[in-house]
């Protein structure tokens, strides 16, 4: 508790920098300085959601916004685990609604996706969603319609665990973080349709040329520009929408409005942070203060101090802070481009500023991000004209800055023959089919994308990333979140190794602002990715495109292959960096139509979606009769009882070396 | 001329249906349903509604723009003229309709010297190139229609080009390029070179053309981006007739080369 004159002298700092009413916050989202000391830990089993049309303040400016109850953000939502749980959530728009419950097992036709699970919820119409979860943690639950998600329709969900919580805190809070426009949604998506890089004030300039050309030498900067120029696309291509329409929030204030929170020197004060956002990665840090990481997607992990991470949108995060000193702390959330930031305070009183940080060098991608894509750079088919193969030069490349060591699943037998033994001219599969899954023991189900005007690029290298920090942390000098580190805190519940495993790309052109899956838009799909019941596959994500993608599928958690053994981290949402091909380990134990799609908002409206259909193990025979029979040859699981391995081209494997007893194929962190 | 129309009206319309037969199609088209599980909990009418719908809305959203890329008064010794050259679309990623318009107004003489409008079916047909068919007419100097083949992309080295030969309806082939560069000073002036050439594949009297290589137009401009949709320039351009056509111009006592100064805008929404 805080004394009365410290709460007037608060309020009175507020009110001088603030313009924020606070009225129109839910408690939870005030400041220290408005009133809130922490969460309050009460929970509820009937919610009632009215979703509507409502004006904001939001740095100092007006403006309307479509959410729940009044609020941005929403309502939180805390409940115990297990507990019967009924929302009311009654749609007052003149346009359809639905709430999405995200990370939550719930049945899936509580799960809230127009078209998917249910036909969404009418104007006028009340929708009661009815489910118990298996499951406690940080969560959130946003709107599945439209871009009502941009709109301000998304708050927090807590869930208390049944038994003990095995993290100890003396105070918490929840902090969600977004991006809110003036601009309307559909305006922003249709600008980015008409001109991608329309937001992207950070592109490199003559200015920048100069530079490079005198700390690097004219010649290495023209390489390097001419490179990128062939390729037709840009190393600063890292967010689509930025600051230049942004306003950041943390609990719906600004850095302006600076959300403010209390701590008493000493305490372990508890964060539950939501990356809330419709398209910004954050990168989250508290100059000065390391932060421990006990949960990763609202399930416990064991703990790991860092002094920053990169956050997903849709990514939740609990840390544990504990601050030693009398002093003010910024709680800093950068947008992964840095062209704009929201700063909040924690001190050990109410109403405190600390310094924001300036905002950092803007980064620029590296040929790694294309996934070493040779083809793309030595002949960039000039597609209407005549293709000169004797202008290939690979001499562009520098070989020395490839992390070989990190390519084919980090097997350090692995010998690589050089890359000059690539066939450039007739190459159609990608080299990540060398890698160790083609030698996993069960089917791999791959696909061969070609490159056309939904898909500019096909990587032919992709790689493990896992154990980088994400794009421009890879240099800031401190401790940052690697995904590689992370383990759960509990035994994994399914460690049965894979029954089969299947491929699928992420593919976009930027230029034309297309993105999908395997080159195949949501809009054009004509049946969802199967998964049957009971079974635990692997499922392989390859990022042919220069932008991570924070990958998010509904209705079950997936063990990510991190190299965590039986501690694997289970996550519902994963970031899969440009050029990299990672993997997750999942269980189809709840049937059902659940939607898999980029959680960056305008990359699913342009088409990055799927629907993973767990169908129930009574349909299996009929479903894999039917499958066996539509699908080309080669797309059929490969059977590798029956397969020639000796006729297939390995060319840059060398079997000799490779130790294939050992490879239980969880092993890529182990192996290096 | 009206057969030559109706002509390439049809085959425009051909293409389209063709060509929405194969691409941008929604799930509609499908008589299975891709997923149905929902169906046991909800009326499966409404199911296939809502499927429609949120299939449509995530991949197949149809966008227009509208883009003045040149509105500008162009000033010489001798003469000053305003010029314009805007395009408009409307479609899906693979299939869109252009309306592409440009032309010369000479404030001198109170007329215009020039006023083409083309409409075009776009084709997406790789990575950064659309073909583009359909019909061009020319209100001045004298109405001539003429059919459209062309293609619109973006070449390696971020060059934007386009190209079109076009067959009039007296039977003469002509053709068009056109090159532009934006060089960023900073990301909001940016300087932007542009080269447009025009050929004929025959002496064309009454259009003042000759064959080959006709005319060449070497442009400067200087844009500064008060905001991405709307930027002020200035610039320099220098134009160029060729062989007899540039006898022909000097016959009729013009200068087949000159150079401009201007000052315009480019907006687009």
């Amino acid at each position: 508790m805080f004394s009365r004159r410290l709460f007037l002298q608060g309020s009175a700092l507020a009110g001088l920098s603030s313009l924020l009413p606070a009225s129109l916050l839910p408690a939870w989202a005030r400041s220290a300085s408005d009133g809130n000391t922490g969460l309050s830990n009460a929970t509820a089993t009937e919610f009632n959601l009215s979703i509507g049309r409502f004006p904001v303040q939001i740095d100092g400016r007006t403006g309307q916004a479509v959410g729940v109850n009044g609020t941005l953000p929403a309502p939180l939502i805390r409940f115990r685990e297990g507990d019967e749980i009924t929302l009311n959530v009654t749609n007052t728009l003149d346009e359809d609604t639905s709430i999405h419950w995200h990370g939550l097992l719930v049945p899936f036709q509580m799960d809230g996706v127009p078209g998917v699970t249910f036909p969404g919820i009418r104007p006028g119409e009340t929708f009661t969603y009815k489910y118990s979860v298996p499951q406690a943690g940080t969560y959130w639950y946003h709107s599945h319609s439209g871009l009502q998600e941009q709109e301000g329709l998304y708050g927090p969900l807590i869930i208390d665990p049944h038994h003990h919580d095995p993290v100890a805190y003396d105070r918490e809070y929840v902090l969600v973080l977004s991006d809110w426009s003036f601009e309307s949604p559909y305006r922003i998506f249709a600008k980015l349709k008409k001109m991608s890089d329309a937001y992207n004030y950070q592109q490199r300039t003559v200015g920048d040329f100069l530079k490079d050309a005198k700390e690097r030498g004219l010649g290495a900067t023209w390489e390097d520009r001419t490179m990128w120029g062939q390729m037709r696309m840009s190393p600063r291509d890292i967010a689509d929408v930025t600051g230049a329409t942004y306003h950041y929030l943390i609990n719906g204030h600004s850095t302006a409005d600076n959300w403010n929170g209390i701590f008493q020197p000493g305490e372990r004060v508890r964060l539950r942070i939501i990356n809330a956002s419709a398209m910004t990665i954050f990168n989250v840090r508290l100059p000065g203060l390391p932060m421990t990481i006990v949960a990763a997607d609202g399930l416990n992990v064991q703990p790991l101090e860092v002094d920053e991470f990169q956050m997903g949108v849709a990514e939740t995060y609990d840390v544990i802070i504990e601050p030693k000193d009398d002093r003010a702390y910024a709680f800093v959330a950068e947008s992964i481009d840095r062209s704009g930031q929201a700063v909040a305070t924690f001190g050990p009183r109410p109403g405190m500023r600390a310094e924001a940080p300036a905002l950092r060098a803007v980064p620029t991608l590296t040929m790694k991000d294309m996934g070493m894509d040779h083809g793309a750079m030595s002949h960039g088919d000039m597609d209407m004209g005549s293709k000169d193969m004797s202008g290939m030069d690979h001499s562009m490349m520098d070989h020395s800055k490839m992390d070989h060591a990190a390519m084919g699943h980090d097997m350090s037998t692995m010998e690589m023959s050089g890359h000059e033994g690539h066939d450039m001219g007739g190459m159609d599969m990608d080299h990540s089919a060398h890698g160790m899954t083609e030698e996993a023991n069960w089917p791999v189900e791959k696909k061969t994308i070609k490159r056309g005007p939904g898909v500019a690029n096909v990587a032919m290298m992709p790689m493990s990333r896992l154990d980088e920090p994400g794009i421009g942390l890879e240099d800031v000098g401190h401790r940052v979140m690697r995904y590689s580190q992370l383990r759960s805190l509990t035994r994994n519940p399914d460690l049965r190794p894979p029954g089969r495993e299947m491929e699928i790309h992420l593919t976009s052109n930027m230029e034309r602002y297309m993105w999908s899956f395997d080159g195949v838009k949501f809009s054009e799909v004509t049946e969802p990715i199967i998964f049957h019941e009971g079974e635990r596959l692997r499922v392989t994500l390859i990022n042919n495109t220069m932008m991570p993608h924070p990958i998010h599928l509904h209705g079950m958690f997936f063990d990510l292959v991190n190299g965590g053994g039986d501690h694997k981290p289970r996550k519902h949402t994963v970031i899969v960096k440009p050029g990299e091909k990672l993997s997750f380990d999942v269980s189809a134990d709840h049937v059902g139509d659940w939607a898999f799609h980029c959680h960056l908002l305008y990359h699913m409206h342009a088409g990055m979606m799927q629907v993973v259909s767990v169908l129930p193990s009574g349909d299996r025979l009929k479903e894999k009769h039917k499958s066996m029979d539509d699908m080309p040859p080669d797309h059929q699981m490969m059977d590798h009882q029956t397969m020639d391995h000796d006729a297939m081209d390995h060319g840059m494997m060398d079997h000799e070396t490779m130790d294939h007893s050992a490879m239980g194929h969880e092993m890529h962190e182990e192996m290096k | 001329m009206h057969k030559l129309l109706f002509t390439t009206g049809a085959a425009l319309a051909f293409a389209m249906t063709a060509s929405s037969q194969t691409h941008d199609h929604g799930s509609s088209s499908t008589s299975e349903k891709p997923w149905s599980q929902a169906d046991a909990y909800f009326d499966p009418v409404e199911m296939d509604a809502a499927r429609q719908h949120m299939q449509a809305h995530d991949g197949n959203t149809p966008i227009g723009m509208i883009m003045v890329n040149r509105a500008e008064v162009q000033s010489s010794d001798d003469e000053t003229v305003g010029v314009w050259d805007a395009d408009a679309w409307y479609g899906g990623d693979i299939n869109r309709i252009w309306l592409k318009t440009e032309g010369e107004y000479s404030f001198d003489d109170e007329e215009f010297a020039d006023a083409e409008v083309q409409l075009l079916w776009s084709h997406a047909i790789s990575r950064y190139f659309d073909l583009q068919s359909g019909i061009r007419y020319d209100f001045e100097p004298e109405g001539q229609a003429h059919a459209v083949l062309g293609f619109q992309g973006l070449a390696p080295y971020w060059f934007e080009v386009h190209g079109a030969a076009y067959l009039s309806d007296s039977g003469d082939l002509t053709a068009g390029f056109e090159a532009e560069y934006e060089l960023l000073l900073t990301n909001r002036l940016i300087l932007q070179p542009r080269l447009a050439a025009n050929l004929s594949a025959q002496d064309i009297p009454e259009r003042d053309l000759g064959t080959g290589l006709t005319d060449l137009q070497a442009g400067l401009r200087l844009r500064y981006e008060i905001r991405r949709e709307f930027a002020p320039y200035i610039g320099v351009e220098y134009s160029n007739a060729f062989g007899s056509t540039a006898d022909r111009i000097e016959a009729a006592g013009g200068d087949p080369d000159e150079t401009r100064l201007l000052i315009g805008v480019r907006t687009w929404f």
